[in-house]
């Protein structure tokens, strides 16, 4: 930086949307620029023409959370808060953060903001699964503590839909206050699938199967419908949801009138509040429609929490013991508490990416979107505005469409919810993707976290994905490799 | 603060670009690392258009090990107070009254005075918070779950202690296996467990917790309270000890560790300063409790030792910076920045000594300064205080080259 003027301060702000450069991005493509001209090295580095057209500018890459990016590329990346927050907004954000990541306890206790655990629940903090703000890893044995992943419930209903389990609702708690029995426990057993690349390069998969067993250790049965899942990652939720949702809407292609094979639906559920559709948006099948809901959810169903957006505590009709169990209060997180996790979850910034303008990276951009697999994983989005300013009408590079796909046999867990159907999942976010191993010490993707690597997870990939996979597996063995180096730059 | 967090970005992100932007283009290069720099990104850090100045080797390493010198022996006098805590525990339980319980209650708060400045050595991932066995959520969980160990108000069968069925014996061994049965540790050992079961739940408006000395004498499960207490001291001290053992200076293993990279300890010594300053005690413990307004939403809530707590952590961040510390010499890292960013060594000092008195001026007890209107105003500006503290430490971090973020 020697030598370099000192960056001057970014526009005012208000012409965001005519400005495609936004803020500190703009800065250090500006500065990048300057420190080249006239240099030696000039004319390096220029991708190829039709490439160049293609690719934005590095820096506007690198910001792949816009305003709300930051630089940190160590353990607590996806912990940090988006810049420019003032001290009450740093408050609220801190006491969100309490709020995440404490324990809660049985009820009475002294900490009266704090208690009414369960009666039934999976875990006693949002952090427990969600470490560092981070992805959960499914268990590796029965005796592997990791508690990162849950089971969704359900019973086949007569009109060819799934009904919540009849005993269990529609989330098996596997744990329990002292005096409510839990619910079950679920044993994990795999196969090993092999498979080859077009060059003859073999790999392998592994392929999960569940079984739910009940308290006594008995099996619930085969008629039960169950969804495993693993906690998603937390940071740039804010962002995500921002973005209209007329522009989500708009790149719905439901009946594939464009003939690409790939044909996003954009998932529409039911606003607890007004009975009115609106986009769902967060959770594995979009769900839920925004971060407040979200949450609220996560804390009833996974912490047995309840919240004035979800003042039911998480027992059926049948579960005598939980309905009579220890309770914290009516509710037993308050609305302006929730609203601090909620502002917490806002503002969890997005790390900025690595190694952007770096040829195998670059290239592995190219060779990604060549396959086909920006067509989902889409390269930008704008956001619309907010009222904070990080947040407020921003282009971002999430890579989703935030639509519905189906995803094929393969992935499909049989158990619609919301708008999806048992075969569909919404498209995740990539962003982030090559810190997972930094921040959480694995690299288990998918909904149930099979893909014990990003090559497993694009290989599991089937249904509208198939074509696309098709193509990753036919790359000769260096793009593939320039497509997993992009990756691990996001 | 918008813009020049805005500016350390833009500087960061246009370093990452001069790495590459500027770099030859071989096309043969299949595979080639990009030589790209991350800037550093603590929240609210302004320091990037400052170029950074590294401390020379030898000075980082003189300052690291006066750092684990300091380490070890504040630890060594947290087990020195907490097995004084362990020795009145059970002279208490051998047989108890009225002044044995007081005697056990003033050992565990003397112990909480040497406890709270070691919090500084947290979040680096160190012997007290290793995220594999780390003992700090068996030392000090916060909330605890009272329901879990002993009556409470509504439920007086509530707990361990009055399940005489389900743990027939009460152990140190049969707590921790109990504690880690859920799969989540944390519920029912360390310092606020102890104080739990010597003061009670606080059900009063202005003073601690009133457990009757009956407790331990006329109730039916009084051997098994005083057993789980004893027990409860014997961790304790046999927690602390492990971590104290990995920074001795005779073949502790972290401690060889931890000085083995000089730079890598002086992020570390600056990351513990951070996060505490900005994160946990300024967040967590004070804006925290401030925001939710809730008179038991405080640390020590059994004990109304929250003050004293506030205290020992921020002198703990001013003590891991001048190794002001009884007992123990050398060049602590204030020396070594003064000599290469006196101003920062100021700035910091300063604040640091700032942040101490404002915390010793608080009026205990916290609960109550939390209802009033001038004590809500002292505690909020000195949790804000306590965060502008962490940026001006990511700042001096940035300054000598190092990335530390302020996140817990």
């Amino acid at each position: 930086m020697t030598g370099a003027p000192p960056p001057t301060l970014p526009p005012g702000r208000g012409r965001r949307l005519s400005r495609p450069l936004l803020g500190a991005a703009a800065l250090a493509a500006a500065l990048a620029a300057l420190a080249c001209s006239g240099g030696a090295g000039g004319e390096a580095a220029g991708p190829s023409p039709t490439t160049a057209a293609r690719r934005a500018p590095a820096a506007e890459r690198a910001a792949q959370g816009g305003d709300a990016t930051v630089a940190v590329a160590g353990a607590g990346a996806y912990a940090q808060p988006v810049p420019g927050l003032d001290p009450e907004q740093r408050r609220f954000f801190a006491v969100g953060n309490n709020f995440f990541n404490d324990n809660w306890v049985t009820a009475p206790a002294s900490t009266t903001a704090r208690d009414g655990l369960g009666p039934l629940f999976n875990a006693q903090s949002c952090s427990s699964c969600h470490f560092r703000d981070g992805r959960a890893q499914p268990p590796d044995g029965p005796d592997d503590p990791e508690r990162g992943l849950l089971v969704r419930l359900g019973v086949p209903a007569a009109d060819g839909s799934v009904d919540p389990h009849p005993t269990y609702g529609e989330q098996l708690q596997d744990r329990s206050v002292d005096g409510v029995p839990a619910e079950g426990s679920i044993v994990i057993t795999t196969t090993e699938r092999p498979g080859t690349y077009a060059d003859g390069t073999p790999y392998t998969l592994r392929e999960p199967h569940y079984e739910v067993l009940d308290a006594d250790g008995r099996p619930l049965g085969d008629d039960v419908v169950i969804s495993p899942r693993v906690a998603p990652a937390m940071f740039g939720m804010g962002l995500l949801e921002g973005v209209p949702a007329g522009a989500v809407v708009a790149a719905a292609d439901p009946h594939d009138a464009d003939g690409d094979g790939i044909s996003g639906r954009a998932p529409m559920v039911v606003d607890r509040e007004t009975g009115q559709p609106v986009l769902g948006r967060f959770g594995w099948k979009a769900a839920e429609p925004t971060v407040a809901d979200q949450g609220a959810s996560a804390f009833r169903a996974d912490i047995g929490i309840t919240s004035p957006l979800r003042p039911e505590q998480p027992c059926t009709a049948a579960q005598a013991a939980c309905r009579a169990g220890p309770h914290g209060g009516d509710p037993e997180i308050e609305g302006e508490r929730l609203g601090r996790v909620t502002f917490y979850t806002r503002t969890l910034a997005v790390p900025a990416r690595r190694d952007v303008g770096a040829r195998p990276t670059d290239r592995g951009e190219d060779v990604f979107t060549d396959a086909g697999c920006a067509a989902c994983h889409t390269a930008t989005l704008e956001t619309g505005p907010a009222d904070i300013e990080a947040l407020d009408r921003q282009v971002i590079r999430p890579w989703t469409d935030l639509l519905l796909h189906d995803m094929g046999p393969g992935l499909a867990d049989g158990r619609p919810e919301g708008d999806a159907s048992g075969t569909e999942w919404r498209t995740p976010p990539l962003w982030g993707l090559g810190l997972l191993e930094t921040v959480n010490g694995h690299t288990r993707l998918l909904h149930d976290g099979r893909a014990r690597s990003v090559e497993e997870a694009i290989l599991w990939h089937g249904g509208e994905a198939r074509a696309a996979r098709v193509r990753f597996a036919a790359l000769p063995a260096a793009d593939r490799r320039a497509v997993l180096a992009f990756l691990a730059s996001l | 603060m918008k813009t020049s967090v805005a500016r350390l970005l833009a500087a960061g992100l246009a370093l990452s670009l001069l790495g590459v932007a500027c770099s030859d283009d071989d096309p043969a290069a299949e595979g080639d690392e990009a030589t790209t720099t991350t800037a550093a990104g603590g929240s609210g850090s302004s320091a990037g258009d400052e170029a950074a100045t590294p401390l020379d080797p030898e000075r980082a390493t003189a300052a690291a090990t006066t750092y684990a010198d300091l380490v070890f022996t504040a630890y060594d006098d947290t087990v020195t107070a907490a097995t004084e805590l362990q020795e009145a525990v059970d002279t208490f339980v051998a047989a108890p009254d009225e002044a044995g319980l007081d005697a056990a209650k003033q050992a565990w708060l003397d112990a909480r005075d040497v406890y709270g400045p070691t919090e500084v050595f947290r979040f680096y991932d160190g012997p007290i918070d290793d995220p594999e066995d780390g003992p700090e959520g068996q030392i000090n969980a916060w909330p605890m779950d009272e329901a879990y160990v002993d009556y409470v108000e509504d439920d007086p069968d509530a707990g361990i202690i009055n399940d005489a069925e389900g743990t027939p014996e009460i152990t140190a061994e049969g707590i921790v296996e109990a504690n880690e049965a859920g799969g989540e540790t944390n519920i029912s050992t360390g310092w606020h467990a102890i104080e739990f079961l010597l003061w009670g739940q606080d059900l009063s408006d202005d003073g601690p917790g009133a457990r009757p000395v009956t407790d331990y004498t006329d109730s039916p499960v009084a051997e098994r309270r005083g057993a789980y207490l004893s027990a409860l001291a014997e961790l304790l001290v046999a927690d602390l000890t492990s971590v104290r053992d990995e920074w001795d200076p005779e073949g502790g293993a972290y401690r060889e560790d931890f000085l083995a990279d000089p730079d890598q300890a002086v992020t570390n010594i600056l990351r513990g300063m951070g996060a505490l300053s900005a994160g946990e005690l300024g967040g967590e413990r004070i804006l925290v409790a401030y925001d939710t307004q809730d008179q038991e939403d405080e640390h020590s809530c059994f004990s109304d030792n929250t003050t004293a707590d506030v205290v020992g952590n921020a002198r703990g961040i001013l003590v891991a910076y001048t190794a002001d510390w009884p007992g123990v010499e050398g060049t602590s890292l204030s020396e070594v920045v003064a000599e290469v960013a006196p101003e920062l060594d100021t700035a910091l000092r300063t604040s640091l000594d700032e942040t101490v008195a404002a915390a010793e001026a608080l009026e205990p007890p916290f609960d109550q300064l939390l209802t009033d209107d001038s004590g809500r105003e002292a505690v909020r500006t000195l949790g804000e205080d306590l965060q502008a503290q962490g940026d001006v430490i990511a700042d001096l971090a940035a300054r000598l080259g190092y990335e530390i973020s302020l996140d817990i």
